[in-house]
């Protein structure tokens, strides 16, 4: 069982991914141009322009405005994107050439990591409840989300710790990355496919189209 | 959550035609629409959404009515096309009404909240299309729709038959001329410079505007026209209604009246939705990329003839004056800085408006939200109170708004609020500080 998992669900959970978010891409592209109002109006350098004050911290007003979120919710992104694609990539990469080899950030970044990703995801979930604008809008698919974002981390967490069966954890935590993994292209987690392209249209209409700033 | 209810406004326009629904045809009609006339933006902005409520701030319904979350942008699409897309167009027509007043009555679709939303989500566009489920469904309210019947039977706004045009801009030439001995309103003429177009009701509320132009134009030396037949309305509230196909007819007459009289470029008047209309949503509908003849605001074109020198200030305006910047000239058009450029030429006494420029708050009227009438004009003005704080901290006494929506609209904020200020449009101020040559003295 613990063989079976870990020699295939990581392949199949990247597989889908993969062919997930490539699926979704070329979807996206069709569907842009029965839309016939977007590419002819798109330009590369008010979309980069738009991007940038995006995702850079404190770029754009709003940012300033909810200082609070956007610190939270950068330190969050930063890890639940930039550390597994690097980390992961890495795993596979030392991999392939000798072998397994399991960690490759110390054992204390690790656990600071996922300390902070589960503060977040705690700070937007007591977002959720205690603002009436964002509690008027949430659907229990909402709390699901959290939930398919947070297992991951928390199971990790645990069979780190070994305070369960220590083989179990990691069985749970390996399906948990892998559900996690394979939601993003199917679930509202796709805005991290989408999120380049709906700022690029929105840059370029304000930018190119209608000359005026959109941050 | 427990929200007080909202006073009940009855509007034959929704409470009658609702009652004409039959469950087949919304059902038909919604999914047309969202089959038919929509694509990767609708999918996109759907899928995206994370629901996190942070464009909330952007949005003057949400910040004036105490942060109440029915009046968030993304509150205002969860009421309405969340629950259309989640029950597949079986909605009832109760519920019809709900989508109508907030998109027709309670969304300016100026755009500010694409501003705030980190994905950069197009909610207007989302409250547009549910304006267009609505109003292929009859669900307009009574007034805007009126409007819209005026425009897809005489092409201008206010009923407005051809002789009386005429007879208007004969009156008003003969005004012009008590200021500017030569001032002239030349009809029809092929090949001028200038197309200028006006919005409807200037010719049946606020004529002195034409005169106001007539003047300007002499002292300018402008080479100038306007149409005796069709095509001198631009404004089109179809756009607002969501009658996209008489939007496209209006769109398509003004452009093509000044084609047909072989004009330079069109200017138009102090108008903001017009401006939209004419610029982005008509052309688009059409199929055009871009309109096919030069078109700039009436804020272009006086900073033009002010920065060129053709109109020079006798003394400037000494009251203290602030701006509106009109949404959809200044984040639809980028004309904030010439419009800033044109008041500090004509005004000694300029306070910035905060937030300004981009950031500016809707005047609350536009949209077609202040062509839905009297009844819903309470809820209109309360939803506004940012801007009646915002105003009321510059401490000026005029307020330049060089849009119609605007003008009218904070006209109501300001009596609602008791400011004690004045609205004006900015050619108001010009006529009164520019230098008329001795010889064009009347
Ligand atoms: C390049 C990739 C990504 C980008 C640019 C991105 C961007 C964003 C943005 C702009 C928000 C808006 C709300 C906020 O700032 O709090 C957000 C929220 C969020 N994202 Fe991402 N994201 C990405 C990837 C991911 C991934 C991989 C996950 C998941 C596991 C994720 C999970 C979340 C969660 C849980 C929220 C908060 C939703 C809430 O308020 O409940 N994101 N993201
Ligand atoms: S009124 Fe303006 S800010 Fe508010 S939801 Fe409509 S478009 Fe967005
Ligand atoms: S529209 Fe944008 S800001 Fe508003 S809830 Fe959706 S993702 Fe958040």
């Amino acid at each position: 069982m613990y063989d079976l998992i870990s020699r295939y669900l990581v392949w199949i959970a990247f597989a889908v991914f993969v062919f997930g978010m490539a699926y979704q891409f070329i979807n996206l592209v069709i569907q842009a141009k029965r839309d016939k109002v977007i590419f002819p109006y798109m330009t590369w350098k008010h979309s980069f322009r738009s991007l940038l004050h995006w995702i850079v911290p404190f770029a754009s007003k709003n940012m300033r405005i909810r200082y609070e979120t956007t610190i939270v919710t950068f330190f969050f992104h930063l890890c639940v994107v930039l550390v597994p694609i690097f980390l992961t990539a890495h795993v596979v990469m030392f991999s392939f050439a000798w072998g397994p080899s399991w960690s490759s950030l110390s054992a204390s970044v690790t656990e600071w990591i996922t300390i902070l990703v589960l503060l977040a995801l705690v700070f937007f979930l007591l977002r959720r409840l205690m603002l009436p604008e964002v509690r008027f809008v949430t659907y229990p698919s909402d709390y699901v989300l959290l939930a398919v974002a947070a297992a991951p981390f928390v199971t990790g967490f645990i069979a780190r710790h070994q305070w369960f069966d220590y083989e179990t954890m990691v069985l749970i935590h390996m399906i948990a990355g892998a559900i996690m993994l394979m939601a993003i292209p199917f679930t509202r987690l796709s805005h991290m496919l989408f999120f380049p392209f709906t700022r690029a249209y929105m840059g370029s209409e304000f930018g190119a189209v209608r000359n005026a700033r959109d941050w | 959550m427990g929200l007080p209810k909202l006073p009940k406004v009855s509007d034959p326009g929704l409470d009658e035609t609702a009652k004409m629904l039959t469950p087949q045809r919304i059902e038909e009609v919604i999914n047309r629409v969202i089959q038919k006339e929509t694509a990767a933006r609708l999918k996109v902005y759907m899928n995206t959404c994370v629901h996190c409520g942070l464009c909330s701030d952007a949005c003057h319904w949400f910040l004036s009515n105490d942060r109440d979350p029915r009046f968030s942008p993304v509150g205002k699409v969860k009421q309405t096309l969340w629950e259309i897309l989640r029950k597949k167009g079986r909605v009832d027509p109760d519920f019809l009404k709900e989508c109508s007043r907030i998109a027709h009555t309670e969304c300016n679709v100026c755009r500010r909240c694409s501003m705030y939303c980190p994905f950069g989500i197009d909610i207007a566009y989302l409250l547009l299309l549910v304006r267009r489920i609505c109003s292929l469904l009859g669900l307009v309210p009574q007034f805007l729709q009126d409007t819209v019947n005026s425009h897809a039977v005489t092409l201008n706004q206010m009923w407005v038959k051809q002789d009386e045009w005429i007879d208007t801009l004969q009156w008003q030439e003969e005004d012009a001329r008590d200021e500017v001995k030569t001032a002239r309103i030349p009809l029809d003429k092929e090949g001028a410079e200038v197309f200028y177009s006006i919005i409807g009701p200037e010719p049946k509320i606020l004529a002195q505007l034409i005169a106001n132009m007539a003047q300007i134009m002499t002292v300018g030396g402008v080479d100038w026209t306007m149409p005796s037949l069709d095509g001198w309305d631009n404004s089109n509230m179809a756009m607002y209604s969501g009658d996209f196909e008489t939007m496209g007819r209006v769109e398509r007459v003004h452009h093509e009246a000044a084609l047909r009289l072989k004009c330079r470029r069109i200017v138009m008047g102090e108008c903001g939705h017009a401006f939209r209309g004419a610029m982005y949503d008509g052309p688009k509908w059409l199929g055009w990329k871009e309109p096919p003849i030069p078109l700039i605001h009436a804020i272009d074109f006086y900073h033009e003839l002010l920065t060129s020198g053709r109109i020079k200030i006798k003394q400037k305006f000494e009251e203290p004056v602030t701006v509106q910047d009109p949404c959809n000239v200044v984040r639809g058009r980028g004309l904030g800085g010439k419009l800033r450029e044109i008041v500090r030429m004509t005004c000694a006494n300029f306070t910035e408006p905060e937030p300004g420029l981009e950031h500016n708050y809707c005047c609350g009227a536009g949209g077609g939200t202040i062509n839905c009438g009297p009844p819903w004009k309470p809820s209109r003005v309360k939803g506004n109170r940012v801007k009646a704080e915002q105003f009321e901290a510059t401490g000026a006494h005029i307020i330049i708004t060089p849009c119609h929506n605007c003008h009218s609209g904070i006209e109501d904020i300001v009596a609602g609020y008791n400011l004690g200020m004045h609205v004006k449009f900015f050619s108001e101020i010009l006529v009164q500080v520019m230098d008329v040559p001795e010889d064009l003295q009347a």
